[in-house]
């Protein structure tokens, strides 16, 4: 079909050298490929992707003061901070220009709940100097120095102003100095006060309990999926509906079932009491803690990780094992050397889904996790719901992501994302 | 000819009115949002189907109160706000106000007077608490203990909680400072009047703190206003915090065995705010429902469903027995003498310039 021609390009039939040819049919069979993974594309891109974005960016955005007060901004990026006096009466006087806009819009209140999260007490002295300044005219009651001082004694603190020069900028990296226990005032960044100090620590318990329910996945799901793939599939259809029956019910209704199991009056200390194994006086604190929390998760967590297991290891051959004993190997040998290497990808794939699955747990923590079993997910939760600071759980989330993302690329370097299988 | 004319009249009549309500100002459908269980209950009997049957409106419940705030903020964000009258507590209701998501709402204008004539500003008197805030009712939140397990001497005093000498056992306080950090220092020898103050400075908090200390290791930390009465009921705890409707649930409903502890309750209110920004039909229904829902009868009314205290003045006198259980409301109502003996009313203001910061504080100290 194809020619040669002199200088040695392969034509097609039409006479176009073949490698075009080629290359626009691969085109046109990408483009078809594309076009129909496009409506999906689309729908994650606008509905997933756009609104995390979004909500991310949060973690560094602080327009809401130049926004607010611009006129102030502009002139305070002058005041020398560490003169020791306060701002002049130019200052002064674009502050009440600036509020009396934005009290005429109803928009003080929110810069004073914004800037609450840095110093405690703006609240309520935007709020109350709202009230009072409404009645004074920006152009005609000047000076305002001492009648602002007047009306709320924080705009004679050096702090006050202060504070506003340092988050006067579009953007900051306060949420995020916020969301590792640190913080950035006038003079720099520097720590949190100690006994504020919660969230590295939060992060750093979260990390390790999911480590530790992973774990723990592994151990008890290994032997059900082992046991699922070596019975007869009769058997094995019964099993599979006793590990997904738990999965269909609800999630709330597994944790409080959790917590009528494992409380001081609850099953499990009752019958531990009725055999004499422990003293009445002393029953186990069994929920209310991390043990609660790794006990009720695990359970939750459990299918995640035995179906990819028993998806991989109903593809191991049982002759492998048949075949490796008949050369001499003991059972420990055969099953070590010969059947636990090729179920590998079960125990990745499971332990990747069970693992970023617990980072990002919030509802069972909350509920059986008391005082030290709780994760960072209940913090982002508090600031999003009750807080509404944003910012913060906009940078906590991204600090999150970023830690779930570096772990799976070491997990790629170690061990290889080739080795993961969920079937 | 005509019968068409008159027919196509009525059709259009009558899909307006799907829209419309027959005054042609009000949407004919709107979102309720408040708490759910028996506190949604006792709103549906004295409010929603009184007004429903009265104006033919359906209205839709939306238990969504616990995270009104956020998602008020959401919605008023992606421009589409689907709530018409939002149930929040008197401090979110000031948040929402203080962000702007809220109606501001002139009382004299757009809520009843009471029946002798009383004008509203002075009927909800200082429960008016912020410019949006419509307040319903006040409840308390306050301690229940269990009569067969806290011995001879049932506890008398708030302080009872901090004694783990004459009452052994587990205690359930909210995982929370506020409430936790005033009764701490109410406890510790600090005068009522000053609480806020020495709260409002590094050592008062530290104080606080250090009293909860001296009981830590003996509580459970409850989230939901439901686990406290259900503590008590399985017998985990011997008192705990909780608000005062659900104990009453427990205690009367239920027939449990707990006693009420009204000492040094903290009052707080719950009410309704309009969000701001809806459209001029379903505004004009809003507030028409709030002028009807919070008027002096049915204020009254909702306390034949569950104990929690009318909000304007002149309702206390109409509250009469329980709808079901035929008891006399008026003796559990946490504003009813006998009970209100030593109180505290939650300090909005306060709360909100501390709340981050003192919570932030009250985390790391639990989580050490």
């Amino acid at each position: 079909m194809s020619d040669s021609t002199a200088n040695g390009l392969v034509l097609a039939a039409d006479g176009t050298p073949l490698k075009r040819s080629l290359s626009r049919s691969m085109r046109r069979q990408k483009m078809r490929a594309f076009m129909l993974v496009a409506p999906l594309l689309i729908f994650v891109l606008l509905t997933f992707i756009y609104p995390i974005g979004v909500m991310l960016s949060r973690s560094v955005q602080n327009d809401i003061v130049p926004e607010t007060l611009p006129e102030t901004v502009r002139v305070l990026g002058a005041w020398d901070s560490s003169s020791g006096d306060l701002p002049n009466e130019v200052v002064y006087a674009a502050f009440m220009r600036d509020m009396s806009v934005a009290i005429k819009a109803k928009k003080h209140t929110r810069l004073g709940s914004r800037l609450n999260y840095e110093k405690t007490g703006f609240s309520s002295m935007f709020r109350q100097s709202g009230r009072k300044m409404k009645k004074l005219d920006p152009v005609v009651d000047a000076p305002f120095k001492d009648k602002l001082i007047k009306i709320h004694k924080g705009w004679g603190d050096i702090e006050t102003w202060k504070t506003l020069q340092t988050y006067s900028g579009l953007y900051t990296s306060g949420y995020f100095l916020n969301s590792v226990d640190a913080r950035m005032t006038p003079e720099g960044m520097a720590w949190q006060p100690e006994d504020k100090q919660i969230l590295l620590k939060l992060f750093g318990r979260t990390l390790v309990m999911s480590l530790i329910i992973t774990g723990s996945c592994i151990l008890l799901g290994y032997p059900i999926a082992w046991l699922l793939s070596n019975v007869s599939p009769r058997s094995a259809n019964l099993l599979l509906i006793l590990v997904l029956l738990p999965f269909w019910t609800s999630l709330l209704v597994r944790t409080s079932a959790w917590k009528v199991m494992l409380q001081q009056n609850g099953v499990i200390n009752e019958v531990l009491v009725w055999i004499g194994l422990v003293p009445d006086g002393e029953r186990l604190i069994l929920i209310n803690n991390q043990f609660g929390t790794i006990v009720a998760m695990t359970h939750i967590l459990l299918p995640f990780m035995i179906l990819p297991m028993y998806s991989v290891m109903q593809t191991i051959p049982p002759v492998y094992l048949r075949a490796a004993k008949s050369m001499g190997a003991t059972n420990w040998t055969a099953f070590w050397r010969v059947y636990f290497p090729q179920s590998i990808p079960g125990i990745g794939a499971g332990s990747i889904l069970v693992f970023i699955l617990s980072i990002g747990y919030y509802i069972t923590p909350e509920i059986v996790g008391g005082t030290k079993g709780v994760f960072i997910s209940n913090r982002i939760a508090y600031h999003i719901s009750s807080s509404l600071n944003w910012g913060l759980a906009a940078a906590l989330g991204t600090i999150l992501l970023i830690v779930v993302l570096a772990l799976y690329w070491a997990y790629d370097r170690i061990v290889g994302i080739d080795n993961v299988k969920l079937g | 000819m005509k019968l068409t004319k008159t027919l196509l009249a009525t059709t259009a009549l009558t899909v307006a009115a799907g829209m419309v309500s027959a005054d042609g100002h009000m949407s004919s459908e709107m979102t309720i949002v408040s708490w759910g269980g028996a506190y949604s209950a006792s709103q549906k009997g004295a409010y929603h189907d009184p007004y429903a049957a009265a104006n033919g409106v359906t209205i839709i419940n939306d238990d969504s109160s616990a995270e009104a705030v956020a998602k008020l903020r959401a919605m008023s964000e992606a421009g589409n706000i689907t709530w018409d009258v939002v149930d929040v507590v008197a401090a979110d209701a000031m948040r929402l106000c203080d962000e702007g998501l809220a109606l501001e709402i002139d009382p004299d204008t757009m809520l009843a007077d009471a029946p002798d004539g009383t004008k509203a500003s002075e009927d909800f008197g200082d429960l008016l608490v912020s410019e949006c805030f419509i307040p319903q009712i006040v409840y308390s939140t306050t301690f229940g203990y269990r009569t067969d397990l806290v011995g001879s001497t049932a506890p008398t005093s708030v302080c009872a909680v901090f004694d783990t000498e004459t009452y052994p056992g587990k205690r359930s306080l909210e995982k929370r400072p506020i409430n936790n950090m005033e009764w701490a220092l109410l406890c510790d020898g600090v005068a009522k009047d000053a609480v806020y103050d020495v709260l409002a400075t590094e050592e008062g908090q530290q104080q606080a703190l250090d009293k909860l200390a001296t009981i830590k290791d003996d509580v459970i930390w409850w989230s939901a206003g439901a686990d406290t009465p259900q503590l008590l009921a399985d017998g985990e705890v011997i008192m705990g915090s909780t608000y005062n409707g659900r104990l009453f649930a427990a205690i009367e409903e239920q027939k449990q065995p707990i006693g009420m502890l009204w000492d040094a309750q903290v009052f707080d209110l719950d009410g309704w705010i309009i969000p701001a920004g809806l459209s001029p039909e379903r505004q004009a229904r809003a507030l028409d429902y709030i002028m009807f829902a919070t008027d002096t009868q049915r204020l009254a009314d909702q306390a034949q469903y569950i104990s929690y205290g009318p909000a304007r003045k002149s309702s206390a006198p109409l509250v009469g027995k329980h709808k079901t259980l035929g008891i006399d409301m008026a003796q559990h109502m946490p504003t009813d003498p006998n009970n209100a003996k030593n109180t505290f009313l939650y300090n909005y203001e306060f709360w909100a310039d501390y709340r981050d910061d003192i919570d932030a504080k009250f985390q790391t100290w639990l989580a050490k």
